[in-house]
């Protein structure tokens, strides 16, 4: 150490060719070298940040974003601001509140204030619909106007909501989604039961997912170990066998298995010809969550089976037969010796499998039925059906914090440079 | 390298959209099946044939998600869209449809103006009706030996008739139905699914088929889940069930009680490319001689007056349609109206609960 | 294999074990195949007749093939399937090979980080992904035009060509490059003298992961495509929803024929790079 020192003291600072210092040079080069590193990777990194996560930024917006009723009811967020919630609002709400109908009608926005407010409040739609078709020719004074035409508008609960949807922005999406609400007084509160619905669909969601991981690592743990200890011959033959699924569209497979697994599909009929269950026996193994998990499990199984065989791939059999020459039986010598080398792949494979099992939603689609589904059914269904697009997006935004969260666990513990396709 | 390839691809992708924008065709959206084909027989090919613009036929599975993000995006590719009554009045509601001015519609066959010759209810701000059709259910009638279904409480009863159901996936109809068979009036039907009793009564008596049932999404699957076994009955779309028996012979059955009928109606998004074509094919298709020989293909009942003592016999199989239209006498007993408003403001709930009820 | 000291048990146990491998390479791999001779039912269901069982030539025909090839429906999906994993593929493979050269440069800062981005649309459940697109893209008016999926496709095949192009490069010796430089060559005839035909198995096989993604994917395609842009996977997906014909199998069958032969590409491709890398 002290040697080095004198040695840099004696020399002086090092200097490249053209005089100026070498560590400035080298500093130089580095940075370029970065530069141009970086400036590589930056078209890609445009590409996919514009085409891919500035769409899902925008989306998640809209979990939160809350505009229709601060938009175009502008007079009745005014006056409602200093309403302190009780009993209902005085005459200049309700004056605000046939301004803004005659307006929201004329401008055509008054079915999206009514949709918006129908999600919070069930049977508001036409409620408002149907005033605001009257609201032209109503007169002072308005309250009586409104509650003539419409017993709800005497309603506290009517006015509360309004209130609470004339901030542009709201939580009351994400509460949604984990099946709570706001009650009256604006305490967050359960859903009603028989409207409870997103947990319990959550949760089925991570059951169906470590299902298909335990049922992956079950089937694949053995080929996996097959195709590693198998000489290179037959390993690559097998290997074929694994990788063709993968390759194979997932709808096609979908379709493989609604034609065995239905109660007239292959496997049904095999069984009855052979006489182990009868006509009328015929087993329902499909459109429920068994359905589900064996097709999701068919489809990921070469997930856990590719990263199991790369780190079997590099135990060397030696290890093996030491423990065997030291005079552990075959079982011990596997669970005390071989198994623990295989934990990285174990790990890899179940992270891996799980990340993509709970986004699933074709196979969930197809072959569910009821039991079946899971959260990103519902997604699909408030984006195309119930065009509840705010739920969704809550929806999304919960799933997606789940999986990042996973997918940050991988890549601190398998390293996303070890992910391996084939 | 990468930015030149880049620009080439999107100038290609340019060239290969240009080309396959169809120039300026008619769209047509309808769903599907024997119901559009039905549609081009009765509608589409006369009107090419008497020198109406090109058509687009498309096919989708109802619902206002697609017209609503074309309408919020600006780019409208659809002119004309066959929609459910709640469908066609949430979408003007929300100004996502064009209103149709009812003045283009010509006066019927036998000279009565349009106004008074569409039934009462079929005529809404931005659409105008074409068919009436109906949920029923369905049997095959070769797996019953003895006594048949012959009423909504049938379809409810296991004990007498043991087998799988098949059911829409979706609150609507469903509810009213498992009321009915409850032994609910059908005019009392709507009042009580507007309380919580009466919601709750609905799926107490859905719950007693719960374990046996399939449900299914899309029209063209109740025909084929009884043609595989898969169900011994199942809730349909009436002209779905007729098609299956008129021009494939399956042996199926429809038990006409408690029917809940709807309309579809002609709606046109608002920016659509042919305003003045699709309004002009909305009148050529809704009148009289149209309306009565879309009867012909599919057993949808039509909307005016004058078209329903037009229809015949089916085009091909000549089947005489008029007993199996929803709207004929013997059918039509015990028959109730979907109530759109009532659907209007309740599905969101409804379906959440449905959705709830469905998951447990 | 099985040592020639084994015992009864031991020898039980072998063989017991290869039967059980044997029944999960069947779960793998019997669903695949099980759909190539009911496509050849001569009826509309999707069981074995009697008659296929007994091998009567009447009870297999041609005419769910026949079926596809007549409706217009299924070859302008075909196209569109072609054309928008052609496209899908060139930009996925060519941002994606420019980015994993950059990656695999000793220099580059954040690497863990920047490839976990990049990564993403891997991970990311399709539905979120597809929902985003879907508002975003309309908004931009991309929905229901090719060059929105094709972009779509494109970002959700990235990822692939990525991990296989810098696999390739990790056995790549920097020294090629210095040696090329040393002897004169510039930075772009190295590029593609020395260090594309080295990383050219890694870029094609990238590609063919790049192509079959877009082949096969449905998800986006449900949301951004409008009628005109169907692709045979929407058709599908559609089939078996609605009215779930032999025509189906049919298709599935031709797809399995496809995958066949990309698998056997790929393939060919790993020995050939593992050869020229001196990794066998």
């Amino acid at each position: 150490m002290s040697d080095q020192v004198t040695a840099a003291a004696y020399a002086g600072p090092v200097l490249a060719a053209d005089g100026t210092l070498l560590k400035d040079r080298l500093n130089k080069t580095m940075r370029r070298r970065k530069l141009i590193a970086a400036g590589l990777v930056l078209p890609l990194g445009a590409f996919v940040f514009i085409t891919f996560m500035f769409p899902i930024i925008l989306m998640l917006y809209r979990s939160v974003d809350n505009p229709v009723v601060h938009d175009n009811m502008p007079q009745t967020v005014a006056a409602l601001e200093y309403w302190d919630g009780q009993g209902i609002p005085g005459e200049e709400a309700f004056a605000a509140m046939v301004a803004d109908l005659v307006q929201a009608r004329k401008s055509k926005e008054i079915g999206r204030v009514a949709t918006r407010l129908n999600f919070e409040m069930s049977g508001v739609r036409s409620v408002l619909t149907g005033t605001a078709r009257k609201a032209k020719n109503m007169k002072a004074p308005f309250k009586d106007a409104l509650i003539a035409a419409n017993d709800l508008w005497g309603e506290r609960e009517l006015w509360v909501t309004i209130k609470r949807m004339a901030k542009p922005f709201t939580a009351s999406q994400y509460l949604a989604a984990v099946d709570m609400r706001f009650d009256i007084d604006n305490n967050m509160v359960m859903q009603d039961e028989d409207r409870q619905i997103y947990v319990t669909i959550f949760g089925r969601t991570l059951w169906i997912s470590l299902l298909v991981s335990v049922m992956c690592l079950l089937l694949g743990y053995p080929v996996a170990y097959l195709l590693a200890t198998l000489p290179l011959k037959y390993s690559n033959l097998l290997m074929i066998m694994v990788l063709l699924p993968f390759w194979t569209s997932l709808l096609v497979r979908t379709t493989s298995w609604i034609v065995l697994l239905q109660t007239n599909g292959v496997i049904n009929d095999l069984m009855v010809w052979t006489g182990i269950i009868s006509e009328e026996g015929r087993i329902q193994m499909i459109y429920n969550q068994m359905g589900t998990v064996i097709a999701m499990t068919h489809i990921l199984l070469p997930f856990m089976v590719l990263p199991l065989y790369s780190v079997m791939k590099t135990i060397p059999p030696s290890y093996m037969r030491a423990a065997l020459s030291l005079g552990a039986n075959p079982v011990t010598s596997f669970v005390r010796v071989y198994a623990p080398q295989t934990v990285p792949g174990i790990g890899a494979g179940s992270l891996l499998v799980f990340i993509l099992s709970i986004g699933y939603y074709i196979t969930p689609a197809l072959v569910g039925g009821r039991t079946g589904q899971m959260i990103s059914n519902f997604i699909a269904f408030h984006m195309q059906k119930s065009l509840n697009w705010g739920l969704a997006a809550a929806l999304g935004g919960i799933l997606l914090v789940g999986v990042l969260f996973l997918y940050w666990a991988y890549s601190k513990i398998v390293g996303v440079d070890n992910m391996k396709l084939g | 390298m990468s930015k030149s390839l880049l620009l080439s691809t999107v100038a290609a992708a340019g060239i290969l959209l240009a080309g396959a924008a169809s120039a300026g065709n008619l769209t047509v959206v309808s769903w599907g099946g024997g119901y559009t084909k039905s549609q081009v027989e009765a509608y589409h090919k006369p009107w090419l044939a008497m020198g109406g613009k090109a058509i687009n036929s498309e096919d989708y599975n109802g619902g206002l998600a697609e017209v609503k993000a074309q309408v919020e995006s600006g780019k409208v590719v659809w002119d004309l869209v066959d929609v459910e009554l709640s469908d066609a009045v949430r979408g003007c509601d929300e100004g996502l449809l064009l209103p149709i001015d009812k003045s283009i519609l010509p006066a019927g066959d036998d000279g009565t103006p349009a106004l008074k010759d569409f039934l009462p209810g079929t005529l809404t701000e931005c659409g105008v009706a074409s068919i009436v059709w109906t949920t029923i259910y369905a049997y095959d009638t070769t797996k019953f030996s003895g006594a048949k279904p012959t009423t909504m409480a049938d379809f409810y009863d296991l004990k007498k008739f043991p087998g799988k159901r098949g059911l829409r996936k979706g609150a609507k109809s469903n509810l009213e139905m498992a009321l009915m068979a409850d032994g609910v009036a059908p005019a009392d039907v709507y009042k009580m699914l507007g309380t919580n009793a009466g919601v709750e009564r609905a799926f107490a008596k859905l719950d007693t088929i719960k374990g046996s049932t399939v449900w299914w999404e899309a029209g063209a699957q109740p025909p084929q889940m009884l043609a595989d076994g898969e169900v011994l009955m199942t809730t349909a779309y009436n002209g779905r069930i007729f098609g299956a028996v008129a021009t494939e012979n399956k042996p199926f059955a429809i038990v006409w009680d408690a029917q809940v009928w709807d309309l579809d109606l002609w709606v046109i998004p608002k920016g659509a490319p042919n305003v003045a074509d699709a309004l002009k094919f909305v009148a050529f298709s809704t009148d009289t001689k149209r309306n009565a020989a879309q009867a012909s293909w599919i057993s949808y009942g039509p909307v005016r007056k004058s078209a329903a003592p037009l229809v015949g016999k089916h085009a091909t199989a000549g089947i005489d349609m008029k007993p199996h239209m929803p709207t004929a006498p013997g059918n039509f007993k015990n028959a109730l109206q979907n109530d759109f408003a009532f659907w209007a403001d309740h599905a969101d709930e409804l379906n959440e609960k449905f959705n709830s009820w469905l998951a447990k | 294999m099985l040592p020639i000291y084994a015992g009864p048990l031991e020898t039980t146990w072998y063989y017991t074990f290869r039967v059980i491998c044997g029944l999960i390479l069947l779960f793998l791999i019997a669903p695949i195949l099980v759909v190539i001779p009911l496509s050849f039912n001569a009826e509309p269901y999707f069981s074995f007749t009697p008659g296929m069982l007994s091998f009567d030539a009447d009870a297999f025909s041609m005419r769910w093939y026949e079926d596809i090839i007549n409706n217009k429906q299924w070859i302008h999906s075909a196209k569109n399937s072609v054309i928008i994993a052609f496209f899908a593929t060139i930009i996925a493979t060519t941002l994606g090979t420019v980015a994993a050269l950059g990656l695999s440069r000793p220099e580059m800062p954040y690497r863990g980080a920047i490839m976990g981005l990049l990564i993403s649309p891997m991970i990311v459940p399709l539905i979120i992904s597809a929902a985003g697109m879907y508002f975003f893209y309309s908004e931009v008016g991309l929905t229901q035009t090719y060059a929105g999926i094709i972009l779509a496709h494109a970002a959700l095949g990235t990822p692939f060509v990525v991990i296989t192009v810098t696999a390739t490069l990790t056995g790549f010796d920097q020294s090629l490059i210095r040696a090329a430089n040393n002897l004169g060559a510039n930075d772009t005839y190295t590029f593609f003298k020395v260090t594309m035909p080295l990383i050219m198995p890694g870029m094609i096989s990238g590609g063919l992961f790049a192509f079959i993604t877009s082949f096969d994917e449905v998800v986006a395609v449900l949301f951004l495509s409008g009628f005109e842009q169907r692709t045979i996977p929407r058709q599908m997906w559609a089939g078996i929803r609605e009215q779930i014909s032999p025509t189906i199998l049919a298709v599935a069958t031709i797809l399995v024929i496809i995958s066949v032969m990309l698998l056997a590409t790929i393939e060919l491709l790993r020995r050939r790079s593992d050869r020229l890398r001196g990794l066998v």
